[in-house]
């Protein structure tokens, strides 16, 4: 015995009263995310709270809210000397390091030669080897060859490692690159000079980018290489690294949460940027 | 209400009053609403519609991939509506093929006996057996990767069958390969089916490998099922415009429905009383009806037999093949024939045109909606 | 038949001017900037120090040193200990994270992702520093534990030990890991999954034969680049670590440093790295090399 179809639609559930059956929800695992979301944030909470800190000290019992750390940090000529130096140093060092990983990313992307392979591996072996060994290597060096240690020789580090980071974007992106669009760009009369311009480079651009703003930041934080390399001027994790030693007070976290703002805002600008360029 | 199993003893598959909803931007959409259908054991079963017909997540509800939100999900009696995919006696030829590509064939097939439980000396012979039989013997240790669409799709099939499920799901199995071997795999499959007497449900928007394939056929149209027959009953009867539409090339007439039996009814298009078969859901008299007319059956020529006949002149012909298909300006519209090429009334300038009420069928459909011919 | 003669006898070849504007240039930079610093590191390391002079003869001295003192064998396993944990610590937590982000995360996994990233744009040692005011005596977690009543005083096990270290060392490189492994499980097609699924493995023998081998690329890239920052780090020891808990990083930098003994110091480096490579011959084994 079946039901006859008219019967069934008017037994239609959905347009009963009848409650939706609900989906099963992955509650275990949401929680799990949450925890580690927890977790990942949980020293940059600290760190903001205590940047509001009304005591001297870089440490709980919380005595109360104070906007003098900001104050004070946007006051204190090391910090500014030292943040400037960063952004030189970051920005010579992103320059330096994203131009010689796009020229390697396209020699690897467009040619068959001896040991490519071999060639990418050791282009990569920056940020394969503990950073440690890449600052020990290069002070010993110029040590060698009797270049003082200064700011330069910070962005000669910066950019070695530099390299790598860039490349690996930008070399996803190309062999994603359809051939095709090479070739009718050719086949319409442009030169080589004229494809990688007006066809190649638009197409990686975002990762150009992206490869770029990871070089960028990793160089503006970076404390392992700096500290073998530098000289007479500091770069602000190294004002930090002296003072988290010294004189720590809550002025550090100010400059901190102020740092993490700032890259926040250019980071989420960028991907606004990119975003906006996918559609 | 007839929810128990008990009431569906005939069917291997049953869906009632299934609903699939998705929250948009928009608000809901029904990807399937209220679908009732059966599937009888040992019936090849296909789903047919366009894209976004919602026959893929019908299959989805049927595999376990998707839980509705409303209505019941019955296979072999048992109530699975709630059942995950690995509680289901049913297995999936996916449209990718799915295979695992850091196994390889023989691994694959064996896959879902291992799954099971059963021993390394156990599988391996029927791994043997169902390399032989897919005609794969020598890809047992072949990567995924290493085959062509062909050999894939085999796999796919073998690793489907190797635990004997109760259902076959098959979803647009031959959409990723070349016209020339979808022939010659649409032929396999239908043998396969037969030798193996499993029941297969065929998810495909290929109209002709539906009608070609199964034996009978769910017609899907913006989640909702139009129609369910055989391939005869979906081309010969159609039971809704989409349906007609859909399935073939027609004549479509529209007029109103001016006497009514049981068996017959008369429709007057364009001050023309034509005669045909009532049908399932009887109209009134009064209302607004389409007429849908096969051009392979409109007879060209007089003819004693015919209930219908209309004049009228040539505007154009085409030869496709072996037939010939004219377009006729008749006084009910213009009207495609199809004959066979070589019958000696084909090139005539001044045309009558005659079919039975049998191959004339009484669609209805709401006045607001005006038709055009195909 | 000259015309002819040259066609057959002249090989056509061009000058490839791409390659070499486009393969020289970083070549050239990576050779004197990395690779001879790395070739001198060596050097020094069979160099020996002989009265605050570097005597640039060869020797085996300083490997001698480090294998026959129980000290620096101590850190060395202490370290490898450590980089181990480590990375083992970050795949559990990024496993499930990352199947959950690219599984349910729909319209919200690039902000989930980014928040993944996000960390790293806060000092990094400022980062650290904060795990010593989370674990500290007058710290985070010991006022949490005396306001709920677990504690009855603040306690100083929290801080200056393996746990610290750990703990913090798995907090600075868990976007490391979290990375590789999102992407790797968004490049594992769903319908593999529905096809286990389909065929009868429940959920766990799916992640275990098929999501887990698949994704596997990804948990060793990952897993490398944490197991390569936490040996040579010496920063996070310092800061929130025991003082007789030190690892190669500090061996390293105090011998590049206060000790001045640069060839013990190129030796440890060269440990170091010889350690990191057979973590990368693993890699490479695995056919991972793709995603580093």
């Amino acid at each position: 015995m079946t039901i006859s179809p008219s019967v069934e639609k008017s037994l239609h559930p959905a347009s009963g009263n009848a409650l939706p059956r609900q989906q099963a929800k992955p509650w275990l695992l949401a929680s799990w995310t949450l925890l580690v979301y927890g977790f990942l944030y949980l020293p940059i909470a600290v760190l903001v709270l205590m940047s509001f800190n009304d005591s001297t000290i870089l440490s709980l019992p919380f005595k109360g809210i104070t906007l003098n750390w900001y104050s004070m940090s946007l006051g204190d000529r090391a910090i500014r000397l030292a943040l400037i130096n960063s952004v030189k140093v970051a920005a010579m060092a992103t320059l330096l390091a994203t131009l010689f990983g796009l020229l390697a990313a396209f020699a690897i992307y467009r040619y068959r030669f001896f040991g490519k392979e071999t060639f990418r591996i050791a282009l990569n072996l920056p940020i394969l080897l503990p950073g440690i060994v890449t600052g020990v290597a290069m002070l010993a060096y110029f040590s060698d060859l009797g270049l003082d240690l200064s700011l330069w020789t910070v962005i000669l580090g910066h950019a070695v490692f530099g390299l790598p980071v860039a490349l690996g974007p930008i070399l996803t992106r190309l062999s994603q690159f359809p051939r095709s669009l090479e070739e009718a760009a050719y086949d319409l009369g442009a030169n080589p000079g004229q494809v990688f311009t007006g066809v190649i480079f638009p197409y990686i651009r975002s990762a150009v980018i992206a490869g770029a703003l990871l070089a960028f930041t990793l160089s503006f934080d970076e404390v392992v290489v700096t500290i073998f390399l530098t000289g007479r001027e500091n770069t602000l994790p190294m004002e930090i690294w002296g003072r988290l030693r010294t004189n720590i007070t809550p002025e550090i976290a100010a400059v901190a949460t102020l740092v993490l703002l700032i890259s926040t805002a250019i980071v989420l600008f960028s991907q606004w940027l990119t975003s906006r360029e996918a559609t | 209400m007839g929810t128990s199993a008990g009431s569906h003893s005939n069917s291997l598959v049953y869906l009632e009053s299934v609903s699939k909803i998705y929250p948009t931007t928009a608000g809901e959409f029904y990807a399937v609403q209220n679908v009732t259908l059966e599937v009888k054991p040992g019936e090849f079963f296909s789903l047919l519609g366009s894209s976004g017909s919602g026959k893929t997540t019908t299959l989805r509800l049927i595999g376990g991939f998707e839980i509705p939100e409303y209505g019941q999900v019955f296979i072999g009696g048992e109530d699975v509506t709630e059942h995950p995919p690995y509680r289901r006696d049913v297995h999936t030829v996916f449209q990718s093929y799915a295979l695992f590509p850091h196994l390889t064939v023989a691994e694959n097939i064996a896959y879902p006996l291992r799954i099971a439980g059963l021993s390394r000396s156990n599988i391996a012979p029927r791994v043997q057996e169902a390399l032989r039989m897919f005609r794969i013997p020598e890809l047992g240790d072949r990567r995924p990767s290493q085959l062509s669409g062909g050999q894939q799709q085999r796999v796919a099939l073998a690793r489907a069958l190797i635990s004997r499920p109760k259902v076959l799901l098959l979803d647009e199995p031959l959409s990723a390969l070349d016209a020339k071997i979808r022939e010659e795999v649409r032929q396999e499959l239908r043998e396969l089916q037969r030798q193996t007497n499993l029941t297969f449900i065929y998810v495909t928007h290929d109209q002709e490998e539906a009608l070609a394939l199964s034996d009978r056929i769910a017609v899907m149209h913006q989640g909702r099922v139009e129609q369910i027959g055989t391939p005869e009953d979906i081309y010969t009867r159609p039971e809704s415009l989409f349906v007609a539409q859909f399935i073939g090339k027609a004549n479509f007439l529209t007029g109103q429905v001016m006497q009514l039996d049981a068996e017959m009814a008369i429709v007057m298009v364009n001050g023309i009383a034509v005669k045909a078969v009532a049908p399932k859901q009887v109209p009134s008299p009064g209302d607004w009806v389409t007429l849908m007319i096969r051009p392979e059956r409109l007879q060209v020529g007089q003819s004693v037999k015919a209930d219908n006949q209309v004049t009228g002149k040539t505007a154009s012909v085409t030869y496709i093949g072996q037939r010939i298909e004219s377009n006729v300006d008749t006084s009910l519209g213009q009207l495609t024939v199809t004959q066979l090429g070589g019958s000696a009334t084909m090139g005539q300038e001044d045309v009558t045109l005659t079919w039975t009420a049998h191959d004339c069928i009484v669609i209805p459909s709401p006045p607001s909606s005006p038709v055009s011919s195909v | 038949m000259s015309s002819l003669s040259s066609s057959l006898t002249k090989r056509r070849s061009r000058f490839p001017v791409g390659l070499y504007a486009s393969l020289l240039p970083p070549l050239v930079w990576m050779t004197l900037l990395y690779f001879v610093p790395i070739a001198l590191l060596v050097s020094y390391s069979v160099w020996r120090l002989e009265a605050f002079d570097i005597v640039q003869e060869f020797t085996l001295k300083n490997f001698q040193t480090i294998v026959f003192s129980s000290a620096y064998r101590t850190v060395i396993v202490r370290t490898i200990g450590t980089a181990l944990g480590v990375t083992l610590i970050d795949v559990a937590i990024a496993l499930p994270l990352g199947y959950f982000i690219t599984r349910y995360g729909g319209r919200y996994r690039p902000l989930l992702t980014i928040l993944v990233i996000l960390p790293l744009w806060s000092s990094y040692l400022v980062r650290v520093f904060a795990w010593k005011i989370i674990l500290g005596y007058n710290g985070v977690l010991n006022t949490a534990l005396l306001s709920l009543g677990v504690l009855q005083q603040p306690s100083q096990i929290f801080l200056y030990n393996q746990f610290s270290t750990t703990l913090t060392f798995v907090h600075i490189w868990l976007p490391f890991m979290i990375l590789p492994v999102i992407t790797a499980f968004e490049r594992l097609p769903k319908d593999l999954i529905e096809a286990s699924a389909d065929l009868n493995a429940p959920p766990w023998t799916t992640f275990r034969r098929v999501m887990l081998p698949l994704v596997t690329p990804g948990i060793l890239a990952g897993s490398i680049n944490v197991f390569s920052l936490t040996m040579g780090d010496f920063i996070t020891p310092s800061l929130v670590g025991s003082p007789s808990g030190i690892m190669l990083g500090n061996v390293i930098s105090s011998q590049f440093g206060v000790s001045y003994n640069w060839p013990l110091g190129a030796a440890f480096s060269l440990v170091v790295m010889l350690i990191v490579f057979s973590g990368l011959a693993i890699v490479v084994r695995q056919g991972a090399l793709e995603n580093l």
